[in-house]
Order: structure tokens, then C-alpha cells, then sequence
């Protein structure tokens, strides 16, 4: 048994709020690596796992911003159960394309895009409860929540993942030096 | 007279009327800058040359250099100063890098770059500075204006056309067009005028020619902002 299968494994949870799931298959670009990856870490709640909720993780990786009221509380469970969070990609740090509405108003963009559209014949703005309530701005994840790293990138690279999370896993301070930083 | 000054416990000779920015690069030392440019009289907006001499925070774009002078510019105070500006200066406008045509040419970016700014850090200000597309050739993208005045400069003291000011204080302060309609295509701005690509950010872009250059092979893609300027005199 290798010294690897004896450690325990590092908890890693993560999600898309306000995103593309883009940051997602930027991690799959890590390609072969995630085999490295899968003998020290083991995940919870992603989309690689399917699992729900949050439990208690060592890291978290959130892509995307806060855009509606479900993103606040998947944040804020995220903050709650890891160790350290980590905002992955343009949209959870700055806001990214969804913020591009932030200078607009709210209810102008809902007539926009489910009334006034061209082709539109019986519309109506989406009301069913079970939709989560937009905020009136996209926010950046660190004005909701205490951040500990950024891993800028519209997405990341693989490369940039790796190296970020090789860094953290093995007790560095992660670091990206350009041009694995990069903001496009 | 001239004489030496120390940069970061390295001699750097300069000669009579020369600033601290302008010996330190002929010696091969970098300072990061963003309102000064090589062909224009120093401005001192940006504070990004901003260096420490005598325990004193100075730009370094316009103090003279003096024989003995001990400069401090490449240590973690002085950098954290600089990368605070550039947090600023992002959560101020509306730098989204993803779909800026300037990204990878752009010095704001390349400086976040050099000097490891991983985030904004402060809260965003999303101000709604609307676009000017009316001009033929070229379009202005004020979203992105970090109010240095080369342009300004450039369109009264090269072209001597005067197309563009800042105007408003403090927060409010924004870049204007110096026509009655406030349009771009209501001036005399020619795109072979040298306001025409002395933005160091992305608001005056070129039409037609965004992407020539592909994403990854431009300027600042894979060298850093320090030794393109040095080897480049950029």
C-alpha cells in the first residue's frame, strides 16, 4: 500500500452559482492529473458527485458569482463546512459576464427578455415559487462571504488548478505566477 | 550635474534633470507605471511609480533624481502600495478582462499581473458609463478609463485637436468628449492621430482589428509588463 492510500483524504466540495459550469471543465482539463488528484482528495457535494449539501471539507471551490437568493444560501453553506473557500474564475471574483446587468434595472431586463422580446406572443415574467428570487446586482462571492484565495480566469487553466491545488494540498502558500494568472 | 542615487541597494548613475523613473530604466531597472509614458512629460495620476526615498512616499515619474539618494521600489510595503492602486483602480470601472479586446495588450491587466493581484479585494462599484460607437473607425469604451490623461495629452499636445478631457471630482470625475453632442464622430479625431493608441487600457479601440491578434499571442500573454518595457522601451 502506497504511503498516499494511508493519509486521509482531503475534502473538496464544490459549485457553480452564478456561472457556466466553464470553471467545471476547466478542472476536467487537468486531465490525467486527476488520477493524481483522486489519491489524496476525495469529493462532496459537486456536480461530480451529486450529492446535495455540503458537509464538513477542508476546501471549497466556487465558481460563478451571486446572482439570486439560492447562491446566497449554497455560499453560505459552503463558508460554513470549508476550511478554506476558494473563488474560482472571473464571475466569482469579480462578478464576471451575469454582472454585465448590474448597471441595469432588474425589472427593465425581465420585460426585456420575457415581454418585449420579438416573438414572444403570451409572456410573462417567471413567478413560480419554486425560482429562486434575483438579487437586484450580481455580486463577487467576497461581498457575501470571507474569501481565502482567487484563482482568476475566464476559466482558469487545468494548469492553473493544479497548480493551485497541488500548492494547497501540499501545505505551500499557492501561488500563480504569470502566465498561469491570467484575468481572460 | 549628475550623479548616483541607490535603487534598491544598487547604484544608478542619472545625469542632470532626469527623474528617478527615467535613470532607474536606463539602467535596466523597471518601475511599474501607468499615466507616464516615455514621449510625454510626467503627470504624476497614477501613484503607480510611487517608490520610498528618505521614508518619504514619492512618485518617482517626477522627482529629480539626487546624488545619494537611497530609493526603495521593488519591496513587499512599496508593492502592496501599488497593488492597492490597481484594486482601486478595477472596482472603480468596469474591467471584465473575458470580453475586453485590449486583454493581453492592456497595462492595467499586465500590471495585476506583475504585481500578483489575484482579486479586487474591495467592493465593485459597477458604474453605467455608456459606450461611444459613433466615430467610423474607432470606438470608445469608457467603462474601462482609468483617467490618466494620455489621451488628453496626446490629442492637445501632439495632434493639437484638444478631443479629450476629464471633467467632474473625485468619484464623479470621467473622461468627455470635446464636442456639443458629446460624440465622438462630431470631433475632428482621425484614427492616424497619436490619441488615436496611446490608451494604456481598453476605452480608445481601433475598429475592425480586435482580434487580429488572437487571445495567448499578444503583448503581455506570456511576457511580463517588466521586461517588455525593458527590453522594448515600452
Amino acid at each position: 500500500m502506497s504511503d498516499s492510500m494511508s493519509l486521509p483524504r482531503v475534502r473538496v466540495a464544490t459549485t457553480s452559482l452564478a456561472g457556466c459550469f466553464g470553471c467545471h471543465m476547466s478542472f476536467l482539463d487537468m486531465d490525467e492529473r486527476l488520477l493524481e488528484l483522486a489519491k489524496v482528495v476525495e469529493f462532496d457535494r459537486s456536480p461530480l458527485t451529486d450529492i446535495k449539501h455540503c458537509g464538513p471539507c477542508d476546501i471549497g471551490l466556487i465558481e460563478g458569482g451571486v446572482c439570486n437568493a439560492e447562491n446566497v444560501h449554497v455560499l453560505r453553506e459552503f463558508r460554513r463546512n470549508c476550511k478554506t473557500l476558494v473563488a474560482v474564475g472571473a464571475c466569482a471574483i469579480n462578478g464576471g459576464l451575469p454582472a454585465q446587468r448590474n448597471h441595469l434595472d432588474l425589472g427593465d431586463c425581465l420585460q426585456q427578455v420575457y415581454v418585449k422580446r420579438d416573438g414572444i406572443e403570451e409572456g410573462g415574467v417567471p413567478d413560480d415559487p419554486e425560482l429562486p428570487l434575483l438579487l437586484d446586482r450580481v455580486h463577487p462571492i467576497h461581498e457575501v462571504v470571507r474569501v481565502d484565495y482567487f484563482i482568476p480566469g475566464c476559466p482558469p487553466s487545468g494548469d492553473a488548478i493544479w497548480k493551485f491545488l497541488t500548492d494547497l494540498i501540499g501545505g505551500r502558500t499557492p501561488r500563480l505566477p504569470h502566465p498561469l494568472l491570467r484575468f481572460d | 550635474m549628475g550623479g548616483k542615487f541607490l535603487f534598491d541597494g544598487r547604484p544608478v548613475p542619472f545625469e542632470e534633470g532626469q527623474t528617478i523613473l527615467q535613470a532607474a530604466r536606463a539602467a535596466g531597472h523597471y518601475i511599474p507605471h501607468l499615466c507616464w509614458h516615455p514621449d510625454f512629460p510626467p503627470h504624476g495620476s497614477c501613484k503607480l511609480c510611487v517608490v520610498k526615498v528618505g521614508g518619504r512616499h514619492v512618485s518617482s515619474c517626477a522627482l529629480p533624481a539626487r546624488d545619494g539618494m537611497e530609493v526603495e521600489s521593488n519591496t513587499p510595503e512599496i508593492n502592496g502600495e501599488r497593488r492597492a492602486l490597481l484594486q482601486m483602480l478595477f472596482v472603480e470601472g468596469n474591467h471584465f478582462c473575458p470580453s475586453c479586446e485590449k486583454s493581453g495588450n492592456c497595462q492595467l491587466q499586465a500590471l495585476a499581473y506583475e504585481l500578483d493581484m489575484s482579486s479586487a479585494r474591495f467592493a465593485h462599484f459597477y458604474p453605467d458609463r455608456p459606450v461611444d460607437a459613433s466615430h467610423p473607425d474607432v470606438l470608445l469604451d469608457f467603462n474601462r478609463c482609468i483617467f490618466c490623461e494620455l489621451c488628453v495629452r496626446a490629442s492637445r499636445d501632439v495632434d493639437h485637436k484638444g478631443v479629450f478631457a476629464l471633467t467632474g471630482r473625485g468619484i464623479r470625475k470621467h473622461l468627455v468628449v470635446n464636442a456639443e453632442s458629446g460624440r465622438l464622430a462630431d470631433t475632428d479625431f482621425a484614427v492616424s492621430d497619436r490619441a488615436a493608441d496611446i490608451c494604456p487600457v481598453g476605452v480608445i479601440l481601433r475598429k475592425r482589428v480586435g482580434f487580429a491578434v488572437p487571445i495567448g499571442e499578444r503583448k503581455y500573454d506570456e511576457a511580463s509588463i517588466s521586461s517588455v518595457a525593458m527590453e522594448k522601451g515600452e
